[in-house]
């Protein structure tokens, strides 16, 4: 299935490769950055070309080309799953995914790729099954160099998401309700799209081998999920709980999705006037925002973002709350609020100034919204409870609720 | 070649750098200093070379890094493969690396490696014979073929499942090494095909496509199996056996999309046991029952976290399902439009191309497609085409509303494809016609010139519709004339002056006038345009127009472009009547003013669906290598007979091969974990039942993990300790049950037994068995009792005659057999009042003994004992057993 791979960086150097089957000269990826420099963003490389003898599948992440050879039909979602399960993997294993990490682990991450892939399919993609064969680097790695010799059980159990033999003294399970408001806001402020994308982030400690059973408050909510294979699918179906034997560590559970066919609440409102003038070259900008539907929480880290026209030479502004930054290479006006204070609502307010000669932009630019409210889940979704079975211990349990704007977008 | 120069320029640089963490931190020490390869490889060879083993690891894993930066390091082979038989573990992984990498340049000296290899493959840990073979395998030397073929048959068998993975995995490397063993190797993944552990299913399915996908054959026995284990195989895997099953399906199950309305009730009716609803159809159209449990099995599987699971059964049931169950898979495409850009982009390709033929999908979802400003232009672009797609009457409003948006977009690739929408829309839905063309009119007036030119484009198409409403429009547009350059636009403009200049006749002559002094600084398309628009003038107007036309001819006659010079030589003789002028002159106007067509406005994914979605030749809309097609339903549903297993021989396979004290079960899903106790030997037992679908079992799963937990513990004990500890853990384990009569032979009657591992109540020499007796059939059977036994001395207690057995009832009745303490089956008759039917019961080894408790002394010493008798004789192990029976009890 995949062939090859490369890893290349933002300015086109090949810094990996590793080879499945027989090698790949490098110059297959010529087709690459041929495409790459037609595109001009990176972001708009199309992730599927063609080549006289292969196919090339990519992805971008963390400033960098992660590219694959193919040489013959393969269902292009493998790939690219696969790929970011790569990136996710190393990222879990050093911290990030960028091109310093893995040049000072070379051999990690090389061993790794070995061991994910045999001949081209995926093998051990399981981080809990990577970890017992390829050790991440912590002290004991480099004090002692031959640490792997146990062998990995993982893979063979019916569980092979789960270490074996996992001991801790003080036993801990976390998870954490994460959601993410997508919205698109127009002009008049009416809502043209709205919807929750919702993930249960797990951090569990246990020791043995338990088996938990989750349960919602309101399942009734969640009208479309997806699971980490631990779950249960068919006690899902009948109970609507989320019965399961955990990976060990952090891993997410599930996640959901409110599409836009429900109501979703916006937890504040944007009032903005942006407006270039015709005569001189200068525009105005009056942005204001104000709670809307909080649940009585207070909402933090409100920062907007606004790519303005390439136009705008420079913003005199002032803002009643927190500081503003203007970007003069890309043009970004970066708007840092922090908490919002409803007594006292947070201004920015200004002029801009266009390069002179050039006519005003055609469009003005949407907002960014980004925002955090903590202990709230904006879907209403709450844990019921979680029971363990398995174990004989006792096990510390939390739960913790966040919601965060996602793609919360304001049209001007 | 510019890369490898450029990453050499980087080296000085690189080195600086990581010479500075060297003295700093002693991690990265490893991989630095590069630059001077070859004098490098010296010290490397001499580490390699040295008895520390920390030096020889150093080594090696600057080796790797050199084989991931993609250097040369083919010159150290020797000194490398000296250590294929470290015991270091580490040490051998990165070997094993090396080894991958070079073993094709250097073959001589690869196979001095292969006998280590050999060895490691009968190692009593799996997980070593598993790399060994991987590792092998992976060589790609020709002349190891036939070891490499041995090995694979070898570890199919294995015990471990994880060794049985490996060797699926092996047989693809094997076939495109040497595609002449493929008859060979599909004896194998017959083989494999079989196999019920979930960890094999994948692979094997995966060599199976890769060696012999035609040979659908082998799916028939193995189909429901299959279907049955996919919630519990790994992702990946799924993902495979998904393809193949769609395909599969497309060659075994007749069309449920002929009667689209009634299948509704076809699906109902096939769950409830009423089929009255069904029954009241004139034609009913029956889903086979393996059809619908692929279609149940999968569906699950649409709330998997993995991507590319979620699209192969989005795609499976785009091709397999009835139409009015599809819908089902909405909703998990559109969640996968959250997830990353590249997945994005592939499922937004798959939506575009279902939303042709299916609006109602994902109508409903219509606004999860709207764009944002922060998306990619290929993503935008995408999103767009989808949401024209699903533009009808209702909600055309909305939509235009939404594009009204982006059109004023900053990015002007994108705004310009929302013109191309916007002119689908007004094409599709004539109500909104004259409000999409004022739009469209309106934008003329932008300043971007792409928003003009392609709103030029839009507008010359729809014109062509209806042309006659339109004068103005097109005056207005050869007024823009002057101030657009693009070049496609201005071709545009002129092609509609010269088609209707009928309408405009005081504008075209002006028009043409100012083409012919700009003429030689024009576009070659616009150069086109030009000479057919004074063509078409010299032919409706040629008072005014003569000499222009002439003087634009002369011009093209002598142009560089050769399309032009040509057009310039056909227009010229169409049109200018001279004495050597064809007969075609007389229809020049007939040519060149005929009414046109107007242009239809379409998808650009209207062909795609004749690829399967989800697969790279759909993404790139042109057939990839190894792409195979999907084949049409066949008219006349194949025999569905062919996937019925049969039920499972009454020879258990338990023999235990070879010095491996295991025993093979026939039970699903805990087979894998309980040979994978057997060795790792220390798992405690609650692992039991995690997969989710084995949950009809779990009732046998404590008596299951009671049942290895003490077999683990004769572990170790040999031969004649297993036959014992079979007879001691006898009553708790599963019971296995045997098939003595099958209902299609019998007329109804089917009779299964199993030995209950009790003592005989009747006499103390017979085993006692007991028969399950159901009445298949749809009448009542009589009396129904044993008859002849054959030898007629076979000494059997018969159980009392039943007199009446109710059609779906079944009886368990027990009777003592006397085997005489050998393994000879005992044959006789089951007879019921009209029929004979002649059976036979094949006794175990393990079934003929009983269990006794020993100390471990006397354990001992009876071992000793039959060891003895062991190696002095070559009695069959059977009789031995057997005469230590007298003693056991």
């Amino acid at each position: 299935m995949i062939h090859s791979l490369f890893l290349i960086n933002n300015t086109g150097d090949i810094f990996l490769e590793k080879h499945w089957k027989s090698v790949i000269g490098r110059s297959v990826c010529d087709y690459f950055f041929e495409a790459k420099d037609k595109a001009g963003d990176p972001e708009n490389v199309p992730p599927v070309l063609q080549t006289p003898h292969h196919y090339l599948i990519s992805i971008y992440r963390g400033k960098l080309f992660l590219l694959s050879v193919i040489q013959s039909e393969v269902s292009p979602l493998f790939v690219i799953e696969f790929l970011h399960r790569v990136a996710d993997t190393i990222q879990d294993y050093f911290g990030e995914c960028s091109e310093n990490v893995i040049k000072e682990n070379l051999v990690i991450v090389y061993e790794l790729l070995e061991e994910m892939l045999d001949n081209g399919f995926p093998l051990a993609t399981e981080s809990n099954v990577l970890k017992e064969m390829i050790r991440p680097p912590n002290i004991l790695r480099s004090v002692v160099n031959t640490l792997t010799d146990t062998l990995p059980t993982g893979q063979l159990s019916n569980v092979p998401w789960r270490r074996a033999g996992v001991k801790y003294t003080n036993n801990e399970a976390y998870f954490d309700v994460i959601e993410e408001i997508d919205a698109i806001i127009d002009k008049s402020g009416t809502t043209v799209f709205a919807e929750i994308q919702g993930a249960i982030e797990a951090c569990v400690r246990l020791t043995g081998i338990p088996d938990l059973t989750l349960s919602f408050m309101n399942p009734r909510l969640l009208d479309d999920v997806s699971f980490h294979p631990c779950v249960r699918f068919k006690r899902w179906e009948a109970e609507r709980v989320l019965s399961f034997i955990p990976p060990d560590g952090n891993f997410t559970l599930m996640t959901y999705h409110i599409s836009s066919q429900n109501l979703v609440a916006i937890p504040v409102y944007v009032k903005q006037n942006i407006s270039f003038f015709d005569t001189a070259s200068c525009g105005r900008l009056d942005i204001t925002i104000g709670p809307k539907q909080t649940m009585g929480k207070m909402v933090e880290g409100l920062s907007v973002t606004i790519p303005m026209p390439k136009s705008v030479h420079s913003a005199n502004l002032t803002a009643t709350q927190g500081s503003y930054t203007f970007d003069l290479a890309t043009k970004v006006l970066v708007w840092d609020i922090g908490k919002l204070n409803p007594q006292k609502l947070p201004n920015l307010k200004g002029s801009l100034s266009i390069q002179s000669g050039v006519p005003k932009p055609e469009e003005n630019p949407s907002l960014s919204i980004g925002l955090k409210v903590q202990q709230l889940a904006i879907s209403g979704i709450k844990v019921n409870r979680l029971d363990m079975y398995g174990e004989k211990y006792k096990p510390f349990k939390g739960v913790k609720y966040v919601t965060k704007a996602g793609k919360f977008q304001v049209r001007t | 070649m510019s890369s490898t120069a450029l990453y050499n320029d980087q080296g000085g640089a690189e080195t600086a750098v990581e010479a500075g963490q060297e003295s700093t931190s002693s991690t990265g020490a490893a991989f630095g200093l590069f630059s001077a390869d070859f004098k490098k490889n010296e010290d490397l060879k001499e580490m390699l070379e040295s008895n520390k083993e920390s030096h020889k690891l150093e080594a090696m894993k600057r080796i790797v890094g050199l084989i991931a930066k993609g250097k040369n390091a083919s010159e150290l082979f020797p000194a490398v493969v000296k250590n294929v038989a470290s015991k270091n573990i580490e040490l051998k992984k990165l070997v094993y690396v090396y080894l991958v990498r070079y073993a094709e340049e250097q073959q001589d000296l690869a196979l001095l490696s292969i006998s280590t290899f050999q060895r490691a493959l009968k190692d009593p840990n799996q997980f070593i014979r598993a790399s060994a073979l991987r590792v092998l395998s992976s060589i790609r030397v020709p002349i190891i073929v036939p070891i490499m073929m041995l090995a694979i048959k070898e570890a199919s068998t294995d015990l471990s499942p994880y060794v049985r993975k490996t060797s699926a995995h092996a047989i693809q490397k094997l076939y495109s090494l040497d595609p002449d063993q493929k008859e060979q190797l599909i004896e194998v993944i017959e083989k494999l095909l079989k196999d019920k552990s979930t960890l094999v299913a994948g692979s094997v399915v995966m060599a199976f496509e890769e060696v012999c996908p035609d040979r659908i054959d082998l799916i028939h026995k193995n189909y429901r199996k299959l279907c049955n284990l996919l919630v519990d195989v790994e992702e990946w895997g799924q993902v495979v056996i998904i393809s193949m099953l769609t395909r599969y399906a497309r060659t075994q199950f007749i069309n449920p999309w002929k009667e689209d309305g009634l299948d509704e009730n076809n699906e109902t009716a096939f769950y409830d046991s009423d089929s009255e609803r069904n029954q009241t159809e004139a034609k009913p159209y029956i889903m086979d029952p393996d059809h619908r449990l692929l279609l149940r099995n999968t569906k699950p599987l649409l709330q998997s976290r993995n991507t590319a699971v979620v699209m192969s059964v989005a795609q499976l049931y785009w091709h397999l399902a009835p139409k009015h169950e599809v819908s089902v898979v909405t909703k998990s495409l559109v969640r996968l439009l959250r997830s990353h850009r590249e997945v994005q982009f592939i499922v937004l390709q798959n939506i575009a191309t279902m939303s042709i033929q299916r609006k109602g999908m994902f109508e409903p979802f219509m606004k999860s497609f709207y764009v944002r400003s922060t998306d990619p232009t290929n993503i935008k672009t995408l999103k767009l085409e989808i949401l024209t797609n699903l533009a009808n009457e209702a909600n055309i409003s909305t939509i235009l509303r939404e594009f009204q948006t982006y059109v004023k977009s900053q990015d002007k690739e994108f705004a310009a494809a929302t013109i191309q929408a916007i002119g689908r829309c007004a094409t599709n839905i004539s109500e909104v016609a004259d409000t999409c063309l004022n739009g469209l009119v309106q934008l003329l007036s932008n300043r971007d010139e792409t928003v003009v030119a392609e709103s030029v484009v839009v507008i010359k198409k729809l014109l062509q519709t209806q042309p006659s409403q339109h004068s103005e429009i097109i005056k207005h547009m050869a007024k823009l004339f002057d101030n657009i350059t693009v070049p496609m636009a201005r071709a545009s403009i002129l092609w509609l002056i010269g088609e209707y200049c009928e309408k405009v006749p005081k504008i075209a002559p002006d028009v043409l006038r100012k083409m012919a002094k700009t003429f030689t600084t024009e576009e070659d398309i616009v150069k086109l345009q030009t000479v057919n628009l004074a063509a078409k003038l010299y032919l409706t107007n040629s008072k005014q127009t003569k000499l222009l036309t002439q003087y634009i001819l002369n011009l093209g006659k002598y142009d560089q472009n050769y399309d032009i010079r040509d057009r310039t030589r056909f227009i010229r003789q169409l049109i200018v009547p001279s004495e050597k002028s064809s007969a075609l002159n007389k229809y020049a106007r007939r040519i060149l003013l005929a009414s046109k067509p107007a242009p239809v406005l379409e998808s650009a994914f209207k062909d795609r669906d004749r690829y399967q979605l989800g697969t790279l030749s759909h993404s790139l809309n042109i057939k990839a290598t190894g792409y195979q097609e999907l084949c049409d339903w066949p008219t006349i549903a194949p025999d569905a007979s062919v996937r019925n297993v049969e039920i499972i021989e009454p020879v258990n396979e338990w023999v235990p091969k070879a010095g491996k004290s295991k025993q093979r079960k026939s039970e699903k899903f805990y087979s894998d974990e309980e040979e994978d106790r057997d060795e790792a030997g220390s798992e405690s037992s609650s692992t039991e039942d995690s997969s989710s679908s084995s949950s009809e079992e779990s009732d046998k799963s404590s008596s299951a993990s009671e049942k290895t937990s003490s077999e683990s513990e004769a572990n170790s004990i040999d031969l004649f300790a297993l036959l014992c500890s079979q007879v001691t853990t006898s009553s708790f384990s599963p019971v296995k049950t045997y098939d003595l009569l099958h209902h299609m032979s019998a007329k109804g009657l089917a009779a299964k037994y199993h030995f209950p591992r009790q003592p005989c109540l009747y006499q103390p020499c017979m085993v006692a068995v007991q028969v399950i007796l159901t009445n298949c059939s749809d009448h009542n059977l009589e009396e129904i009792h044993i008859g002849d036994r054959i030898p007629a001395s076979l000494n059997i207690h018969c159980f009392n005659t039943i007199e009446r057995l109710e059609p779906g009832a079944a009886v368990t009745v027990s009777m003592g057999i006397d085997f005489s303490d050998s393994t000879q089956a005992a044959n006789f008759q089951l007879c019921t009042k009209s029929d004979k039917f002649n059976v036979s019961i094949q006794p175990v080894v393990g079934e003929l003994l009983t269990p006794s408790t020993m100390t471990e002394e006397d354990f001992c010493m009876e071992q000793t004992f039959v060891f003895y008798f062991h190696c002095l004789s070559d009695i069959p192990l059977c009789f031995l057993c057997l005469v230590m029976g007298p003693s056991c009890r």
